[in-house]
């Protein structure tokens, strides 16, 4: 992305910086310190400063994914009433601050586990829109061959584990995962995300014992969006306290709608993890949407709860106002990049409308793997058998 | 009631099975099973085609006489040499050769590590291999399984070990949903090569929530594979095939079977995971089987043998896909099916069996084929009840005389 020099603009506002700032943003990495908006609250650990380092290039590029993630999912809304995508469709608009904030803080060998709102999560570990919008069309090229749907991205090369449908089956999975990164000494950690209502079923406790004992580099995120799909928090569990619910594990409550103060939670909690064991982090975030396409959201909660959010506490919104407030780009700059990512993900949408259905084969591949595995077939076996090592 | 089936020569044979403990079994017929089988004569023979010769190393297609029921793997160079062992220290040989011959492979299990494991399949291998490659998980079935499984799409190979099978139901979702469905729903990114084994079974008045038989539970789930040891040499065969196999699969142990003594090769073998055993050919009738009652099967079988009956006996070992080229080829050789298993009448391995083999060799029968299972109520606690609801080698006998009319 180019940002247009803007001179004249450098000279009205009488700002040292801004004279010295080469307008060329995209290889600007000076570095800005940033206050996150809510101190964080800790359960047994001392909870991490509030000034986040950061830099401009890191802004802005949260800014731009951001802004891709949040239309990427309004996209994915007008395609499911198109009936183009059919089946569940969780959407994760309200909460782009915990996937941006937590890629920021990690490497791609650190492992990202979580439920089925997983699209920005797959994005945000290096996949495409294209392979995006196949997969929820059910086409050939989805980055799970159209077999997986909403639901079940995954992304092996960026170690991210998926894309779970049963809720929260996929942390005892996350604590197995920063087993073996324990087991082959990686120093890595494993970040398994689940959301409130998931943080009542009885399979997290044990996965919790068991990392704490064994002492795994394993990090719970609980994404708190104060709704199990319908069902509000205070109706679900007795102790809101999420991040305290580990008992003997440390926990961090984290304002998900804070890019910055993500960031800052999981990078604390990775040297944690890889020193001491598992930590709990709540992200007090929102969603918009109701729980998935099928549900308005507006039966069990208020417009005005929603639009509210919406105005103050706004993810892209906050960031926007960090950018303009540091003057790294222009409002007009902003928009031109919004209606950049509006024209990428219509493109990535009409690329993947053209892109065909799997064929009728791919509905009995990788069911077993070959090799040792088999094929489910009839009496008359043709296929010749491996030849063990 | 279970008719008593006396053998000619006395127990204490040196055979394969001599030292089979009467007093791990209930009912008073198998006392005699010792005795029953020292006369047994059985030729060991690769089932079906020759390509799955090549993956049987070191066994032979002698007549070997004084073999009891187990197929031994006994080549012109190796008559003789072997080492006599009991079904959970073969299994135990498996793991910890693999182990030894891969270090992705670990264990986690309740008390598999310090304890050695219940059934003492993993004794010692805590000591050996460390805290870290032998786990003792807390009991937390649902949770561990799903570890394991989320360890294995990494890479690692994790033998996960429910004490009971029973137990596995509590980690049904993650058996089902992630390790079966996981390769699929991924597009072939991940792999789940995990090794799922315990003992299930009817036992010893052991009572009704612990004689579970889950093959039947598990057989739809759409990409496991599904293995049932019945010998010392299959039940080792089988484990280090399961752990080298890239697929997921379910490995069933019984819990009376763990002291069968054998004589099983020096070297290295593995048993074809999808293969079915020829136990004893035959020309009469085609009589399929597993696990434990393949021993109940042998037993009528040495009575049917005395009444002038040849029957053919298969342990299909394979229940997950059944090997219906090897089931096949003896249909169409006996033109009978007798299918003798110890699982639920309802919706059981026989069920799905009897359905496979009327679709694919219909045209073979000459009589419908009949399934022998257990009853479908939960196991009794009293020995009597128990007895009857499995199936006894008198009603085999019966059934074979009534399809051969």
């Amino acid at each position: 992305m180019s940002l247009s020099r803007l001179s004249s603009r450098s000279n009205l506002i009488p700002r040292p910086l801004s004279a010295a700032i080469s307008r060329l943003i995209s290889t600007d990495t000076t570095p800005i310190t940033i206050e996150t908006s809510l101190p964080f609250t800790a359960h047994l650990c001392d909870p991490p400063s509030r000034s986040v380092e950061s830099s401009t290039q890191e802004l802005l590029t949260f800014f731009r994914t951001m802004a891709l993630m949040r239309r990427m999912e309004i996209a994915a809304d007008s395609l499911y009433k198109a009936k183009l995508i059919r089946g569940f469709c969780h959407l994760y608009d309200g909460q782009e601050a915990v996937a941006i904030g937590m890629e920021a803080a990690i490497t791609r060998k650190d492992a990202i586990i979580t439920a089925y709102r997983d699209h920005c999560i797959f994005l945000g570990r290096g996949g495409s829109l294209y392979e995006v919008f196949a997969e929820l069309m059910g086409r050939r090229d989805g980055c799970s061959r159209g077999k997986g749907g909403s639901m079940h991205f995954y992304k092996k090369d960026a170690s991210f584990y998926g894309g779970h449908g049963i809720v929260g089956a996929q942390v005892p999975l996350g604590c197995g995962i920063a087993f073996a990164q324990k087991y082959d000494k990686e120093e890595a950690v494993t970040f398994a995300m689940y959301g409130d209502g998931a943080a009542n079923q009885g399979q997290l406790f044990e996965a919790l014992n068991i990392s704490a004992l064994w002492d795994l580099p394993s990090i719970l995120v609980c994404e708190n969006n104060h709704y199990g799909m319908g069902t509000a928090e205070w109706r679900a569990a007795k102790s809101p306290s999420y991040y305290k619910r580990g008992d003997y594990v440390p926990g961090l409550k984290v304002d998900g709608m804070d890019a910055f103060a993500v960031k800052q939670a999981c990078k604390f909690a990775k040297e944690h993890a890889l020193k001491n064991g598992p930590i709990i982090l709540e992200m007090d975030t929102y969603r918009y949407h109701g729980h998935s396409m099928s549900d308005p959201g507006s039966t069990y909660r208020t417009r005005d709860e929603i639009s509210g959010v919406r105005q103050e506490r706004d993810p892209i919104e906050r960031i926007k106002k960090l950018v303009l407030s540091h003057d790294i780009a222009t409002e007009k700059e902003l928009k031109d990049m919004e209606k950049e990512i509006r024209k990428e993900v219509d493109d990535a949408i009409a690329k993947a409308k053209d892109c065909p259905m799997p064929e009728p084969s791919e509905l009995f591949t990788n069911v077993y793997v070959k090799g040792f595995g088999t094929e489910s077939f009839g009496p008359d076996r043709k296929e010749v058998k491996a030849a063990l090592p | 009631m279970a008719a008593r089936i006396h053998g000619g020569a006395g127990a204490g044979a040196a055979t394969a099975l001599s030292t089979f403990n009467p007093k791990k079994l209930v009912a008073p017929s198998r006392t005699n099973l010792p005795a029953a089988r020292s006369s047994k004569r059985c030729i060991v023979a690769a089932a079906g085609s020759d390509a799955s010769k090549s993956l049987r190393v070191g066994h032979s297609q002698k007549l070997i006489a004084n073999a009891a029921v187990a197929t031994k793997a006994e080549t012109s160079a190796t008559t003789g040499t072997g080492h006599e062992l009991l079904l959970f220290e073969a299994l135990q040989e498996g793991l910890e050769e693999e182990m030894d011959r891969d270090p992705h492979v670990c264990v986690m299990g309740e008390d598999v590590g310090h304890y050695g494991g219940s059934y003492k399949v993993t004794k010692g291998l805590a000591d050996k291999f460390g805290d870290l490659r032998v786990l003792d998980t807390p009991i937390c079935e649902n949770a561990f399984t799903g570890m394991g499984i989320g360890a294995a799409m990494t890479g690692l190979r994790p033998v996960i070990e429910g004490m009971n099978m029973g137990f596995l139901l509590l980690a049904f979702n993650q058996i089902s949903n992630n390790c079966g469905m996981l390769h699929y729903t991924s597009g072939g990114q991940f792999t789940i090569p995990v090794v799922i084994r315990g003992p299930g079974g009817v036992g010893r008045q052991l009572g009704a929530e612990h004689s579970q038989r889950l093959e039947s539970y598990f057989q739809s789930i759409p990409g496991i594979q599904m293995v049932a040891c019945s010998t010392p040499y299959n039940a080792k065969g089988l484990m280090k095939a399961a752990i080298r196999s890239e697929n997921p699969v379910i490995l069933f142990e019984h819990v009376l079977l763990y002291n069968l003594k054998e004589k099983i090769p020096d070297e290295e073998y593995i048993c074809n995971l999808e293969e079915a055993e020829m136990v004893r050919p035959g020309e009469h009738i085609t009589i399929l089987t597993y696990s434990r009652m393949r021993y109940h099967v042998m037993q009528a079988a040495k009575t049917l043998v005395n009444k002038g009956y040849d029957p053919e006996v298969i342990d299909i070992r394979s229940l997950k896909p059944f090997d219906l080229y090897t089931i096949g080829n003896s249909v169409k050789k006996t033109h009978r099916v007798l299918i003798v298993e110890e699982c639920m009448r309802t919706g059981g391995i026989g069920a799905s069996l009897t359905a496979a083999i009327n679709e694919n060799f219909h045209d073979y029968l000459d009589a419908p084929v009949m399934c022998l299972s257990s009853q479908d109520v939960p196991t009794p606690y009293a020995g009597t009840l128990e007895e009857w609801t499995v199936v006894q080698p008198a009603q085999i006998v019966t059934a074979v005389e009534q399809l051969c009319q």
